[in-house]
Formats: structure tokens, sequence, C-alpha cells
């Protein structure tokens, strides 16, 4: 894995001011506001936040598979290996899908054609992007099996979706996801669904395939749990907007945003004290409708002062490498230098 | 899948029982009788030949001895003897057979590629002009009775444009070869199969708008889309496939009421199949032919249905599991 701290390298994607909007009966709804990411080959960014919050807006977004009505990009760039992926036509958007970049979703069990094995749901992946017989797809089905290491791959590919553990289905999603050797990979809560051992066992070989193939990775998820173990950085989204972006080692070891820090409170750990409290973040997000001049958190955060609740704090790079959108977060920082420069 | 379709067979055998005692009962509750009819033609008023026929036939016996002398006689697949045509009703609802099953399988054909059509695109320009005239059709051809669509559709393309026969199956003192033949059954079939088939394509169309808009929905279609397909082969290979499920139940249910309906289609169109038989027996209290044809067609439908269930069998693998 590329160390994210040193990597300067040319970002494969970068979304620049990307903005998504739900068109419904109450109006327009900013439902991803002005995000701004990059994600270089070999990286692992994860996404996090919780529902709501426009995490699997942005990914279908970037696939270009935002479903119309209600949603749209209304605004900013989706650049991928050098082209804008906003303005592609559909048909060329066909080719980017499945080849340049893939995506696997949060339940497996749905996610897969109930009356199609997935043997020919794997060669159709296959054959939509490369120019190979049906019977050099075949083999490169069942030789994509056995890299997510489903046993008895040859067996396997005539089985039916429901014939599949949730676990299996998953590394079948995986497959087909892999199956054009894609520069991008977008996970979009992949674990979320499935048993907590098998979650482990689908994080490690996601590790593995990356760590094989140079690929990037965009993982969308709500368990820090899992971002602790594969990410590489890490951005928290809230109410549509980044809030922050840090290095995963000092995101965990120095959250800066307020919401970050009750979300790392509400995570629990082997490690904590027995019989210790979870911390809640009290009270809700606030509805995209309606959402409060200044900063979306203010009404949740237990360090909120005047200036949160007149200004929008804007995303600004307060430690090296990682940036926060937070005045309390600010005001600390400054204070800390303060201290260190009497 | 052996067991299965033994299962369903033998799950056919108290069902034929059933319609028959059912039928019987019918009958014998109807007012009228083969000789009210041959006494009102005129053919027979001699009271004593009268009851000399009535013997003979054994109509002076108890109905509940008749009853068990047909199912007996049914059991050995004897359908029993017809007063009108003179000749075994086995015998002349073969004859007659073949052209309900045309007019059927033709009927249905247009019903599946009318219908499934429309419903797909319907679904795919949801909400649009193209939509709405979609369902505006179906409304109509659902509403409008398949008799009246029958003679509007006789008056328009057969009285007034010449394009169609008016009835009939056959064009008579022509004798041509067999491909001839063919096309001018094919010719005589156009009217009576679309009257009947245009009332379930109007079926078809609605549950199969429905079925799209609620399988384009799904998860898979997503992966699909995700996998970088072209909309059309997303809508075709994937969620037509899942949507065509309902319809093939749809079928099995009307497959019935199909036969049913050609009755009426074959009345107007005088298309000399089954259902023609069926009102004309009705009509002369021909019972033993009556019973014949329900008897039968009872049969006709118990197997298609079956058979639906075996090919829904096969187009979802889903079902063998439980």
């Amino acid at each position: 894995m590329a160390d994210p701290v040193l990597a300067d390298q040319m970002p494969i994607l970068s979304l620049q001011d990307l903005s998504v909007s739900l068109f419904t009966r109450r109006g327009v709804l900013p439902a991803v506001d002005g995000l701004s990411l990059t994600v270089s080959a070999g990286e692992t960014l994860a996404i996090v936040g919780e529902s709501g919050c426009g995490k699997s807006l942005t990914a279908l977004a970037i696939m270009r598979l935002l479903p119309w009505p209600p949603a749209k990009i209304v605004s900013g760039q989706v650049r991928f290996m050098g082209r804008d992926l906003a303005s592609l036509s559909e048909r060329e958007m066909q080719r980017v899908r499945g080849k340049d970049i893939s995506m696997i979703f949060q339940d497996p069990m749905t996610s897969l054609n109930p009356v199609v094995t997935v043997g020919d749901q794997l060669v159709e992946a296959i054959r939509r992007h490369t120019d190979v017989s049906r019977a050099e797809a075949h083999n490169r089905a069942v030789e994509l099996l056995r890299r997510v290491r489903i046993p008895d791959a040859e067996r396997r590919l005539n089985d039916y979706p429901h014939q599949m553990s949730g676990g299996m289905s998953q590394r079948v999603m995986i497959a087909m996801a892999i199956a054009c050797g894609p520069k991008l990979l977008i996970a979009d809560e992949p674990t979320t669904a499935l048993d907590v051992t098998i979650q482990a066992q689908i994080i490690e070989l996601m590790k593995e395939l990356q760590s094989s193939s140079d690929m990037g990775l965009i993982i969308i998820t709500h368990d820090l749990g899992v971002v602790a173990e594969i990410a590489d950085r890490v951005a928290v989204m809230y109410a549509g907007r980044k809030v922050e972006d840090a290095p995963v080692e000092a995101l965990f070891e120095r959250p800066l945003h307020r919401y970050t820090r009750g979300l790392l409170g509400a995570t629990p750990s082997a490690q904590r004290r027995r019989g210790g409290r979870l911390v809640e973040i009290a009270g809700n997000v606030p509805a995209l409708s309606d959402l409060p001049k200044g900063c979306a958190f203010q009404n949740r955060c237990p360090d909120v002062f005047d200036r949160c609740r007149a200004e929008r704090p804007q995303l600004a790079p307060l430690l090296p490498h990682r940036s926060a959108a937070c005045f309390a977060a600010e005001k600390e920082l400054s204070r800390d230098a303060a201290v260190i420069g009497a | 899948m052996r067991r299965i379709i033994i299962r369903r067979l033998v799950q056919i055998i108290p069902l034929i029982f059933a319609v028959i005692v059912m039928n019987f009962v019918l009958i014998h509750l109807a007012p009228g009788s083969l000789f009210d009819v041959m006494t009102s033609e005129q053919q027979i008023t001699d009271p004593k030949m009268l009851d000399q026929l009535r013997h003979t036939y054994g109509v002076d016996q108890p109905v509940s001895v008749q009853l068990a002398k047909y199912i007996w006689s049914v059991m050995r697949l004897d359908l029993g003897y017809s007063y009108r045509q003179n000749a075994p009703v086995f015998d002349v609802i073969m004859q007659q057979l073949p052209a309900t099953l045309i007019l059927m399988l033709a009927a249905v054909g247009i019903a599946l590629l009318v219908g499934v059509t429309a419903g797909v695109l319907a679904s795919i320009k949801v909400n649009t002009i193209w939509d709405n005239l979609i369902s505006l059709g179906a409304v109509f051809f659902f509403a409008a009775p398949s008799f009246w669509l029958g003679i509007m559709m006789t008056v328009m393309f057969a009285v007034k444009l010449g394009w169609f026969p008016v009835g009939g199956m056959r064009t008579i003192g022509v004798d041509e070869s067999a491909f001839g033949a063919v096309l001018d059954v094919m010719h005589h079939l156009v009217l009576p199969a679309t009257a009947l088939g245009l009332f379930y394509a109007a079926t078809f169309a609605r549950v199969m708008r429905a079925s799209m808009l609620e399988v384009a929905r799904l998860d898979f279609v997503r992966t699909a889309r995700a996998k970088g397909l072209s909309g059309g082969r997303v809508v075709l290979a994937h969620v037509m496939r899942n949507a065509m499920l309902p319809i093939v139940t749809l079928l099995g249910l009307q497959l019935g009421t199909m036969l049913g309906g050609s009755v009426v289609i074959e009345a107007v169109f005088s298309w000399p199949g089954i259902g023609s038989l069926l009102f004309d027996s009705v009509m002369s209290r021909n019972f033993p032919m009556v019973l014949g044809v329900l008897v039968l067609g009872s049969l006709l439908v118990a197997v298609c249905n079956a058979s639906v269930d075996l090919l829904y069998l096969r187009l979802d693998p889903r079902i063998k599991a439980r």
C-alpha cells in the first residue's frame, strides 16, 4: 500500500466541488454539497458518516448511476484519469463502468440476478468489456472465483445466487467487480449486511486484491472498525459536506471535528474499560430541507459557540495533510500553538 | 423433476371427477331434453316412440345410476354417443378440437406478443404520452366484450375494407395445395384470434408494466448497470427476464378462461371449433356432447396449467429450492 502521507502522485480520481441535489416536491435539497476528494492508485479512501449524509450518493454520482428522479449532479467535476466523467455521454460512461471503475454494494443477496447463474453473470461482465470467446470467458470466470477464494469454483459457476450464502455472494460481487482489472473499486458498505466473522474475511480479501493490483479503493462505511482495518485516509461527511479529511492514524489519534470525535466515542472497542458507557451523539442530523445557518452540526455539538451559529465553517488545512471544517477545532489548535509558542 | 410431473398428473384425476359430477348434476337440473327438441322440431311426435327412445338411451333410469354409468364409461375412455351427429362423442370432438387449438394458440401468441411489448414499452417510457396511450388502449380492450370487438372488427375489416373473410375457417370450393390451405386458414384466423387475444393482451400489458417497474428498482438491476451493460441489454437480460414470471402465472390461470372465451368468438366468426360445437349442443340439449366437451376441455386446461407450472420451474430456479 502506498504511504498516503508521502504519496504525491497524480490522483486517479478527483472530485472537484461536486454537488448532487435531490429534486423533490419539497424543493431542491443539497444532498452532496461542494464535495472535493482525491484517490491515488493503490490508496484506500474511507468515506465515513451516518445514514443520509450523502456518502452513497457520492459513489453513485461517480458511477453516474444516480437514480433520476430525484437525484442529479448539479455542478462540479468528476475527474478520472484526466477525463471529466460528469460530462461523458451515457454510451461513453458505459465503457467506463465495470471496466475502469467497478462498484460493489451493500446487500450481496439482492445484488445478483436471482434467475441467472453466477457463472453467466460473471461471463456477461467479462465479455462486455473484453473481446473473448465464451469458452475463454468461462475459464476467466473460474479463475476469478478462485481469486476471491471460492472453493470448488468450477462447480459453483452453475449455482444460482439463492444457493450461496451472503459472504459467498459478496465474493462473487467482488469477482465481478475486478473481472476487467479496474483502476478504481468503490465499495458501498460492503460488509454491513454480513456476519461479523465474514466481514473480516471480506475486508481481508479486498486488502489482498488491492495490494496485488495497485487499484484505488473507496470504501463507504459507518463502521470505524472497518476504517481502521483497511483505510489509508478518511473523509468524514456530515449533512452532505466533507467536514474532515485526514490520514487514518492521525484521525484516530486526534479527531479534530467535533462530529468525528462523537463518532469515535460511539464506537465500541475491546480495549475500552469494561462496563464503560458508549457516548452517543445527542440529537439528530438536521433535515436537508431545514439546514441551519452556520455549521450543520451546531445543534449537536458540545463545543458550539456564537461563530458556529452565524457562519458556516469552510474546510481548512489545520494540520499538515489534514483539514477540517470546524471553528471549535480551529480555536483549540490556535490555543495549542499559543501554548507551544509561549 | 419426474416426481413433480407425476404428482401434477395425479392431481388431475380428482379434478376431472369433480368436473363430471358437477356438470352432470347441473345439466340434469336444466330444463328441457333432447326429446323436447326432437318434438319441437317435429321429427318425432309419437309418445310410444319417445318412450322407446328414452329406454334406448337409458334416460328412464335414476339419475344416480346414469351418473355411475357415465363415470364408468369415461374411465374406459368412452365419452358416449352423440344423438345428433350419430357418431361417438370423442370422434366428433377430435374432429373439431384442432380448429379450437389453432385459435387458442394464435390468440395466446398475439396476447403475449402485443401485451408484453406494450407493457415493456410503457415501463420504459413511464409517465410519458406513450405510457398513457398504452394504458388507455389496455383499459379499452379490457373493457370491450370480445363478441362486440369481434363484430366491430368484422364490420370494419371484413365488410367495409374487405381485407379478411367474414367467418369460417376455409374458403369453400377452393382446392389448393397444402401451403395454400395453410395460408387460407391463417387468413381466416386473423380476425378471430385478434378479437380473442386483445383482451388478454390488455391484461398482460398492465401486469407487465407494473412488474417491469417493480423489478427495475431492484438491486441487481443497478449491479447490471454498474457492469457497464447498455440500457437495452439491462432491460432484456435482467429486468424482463424477472418481470416475465408473473405473466407466466397469469397465462396459466387464463388458459381456462380463454377456452371459455373462444366459445363466444367461435360463435361470432362461425369458426368450426369446440366452442361452436358446445354452443350447438347446448341449444339442442345434446347432453352427452356437452359433457364430453366439458370433460375434455377441463382435461386440456389442467394439462396446460401443469405445463405452465413446469415452465415456471425452469424460469425461476428459486422454486426448486423450496
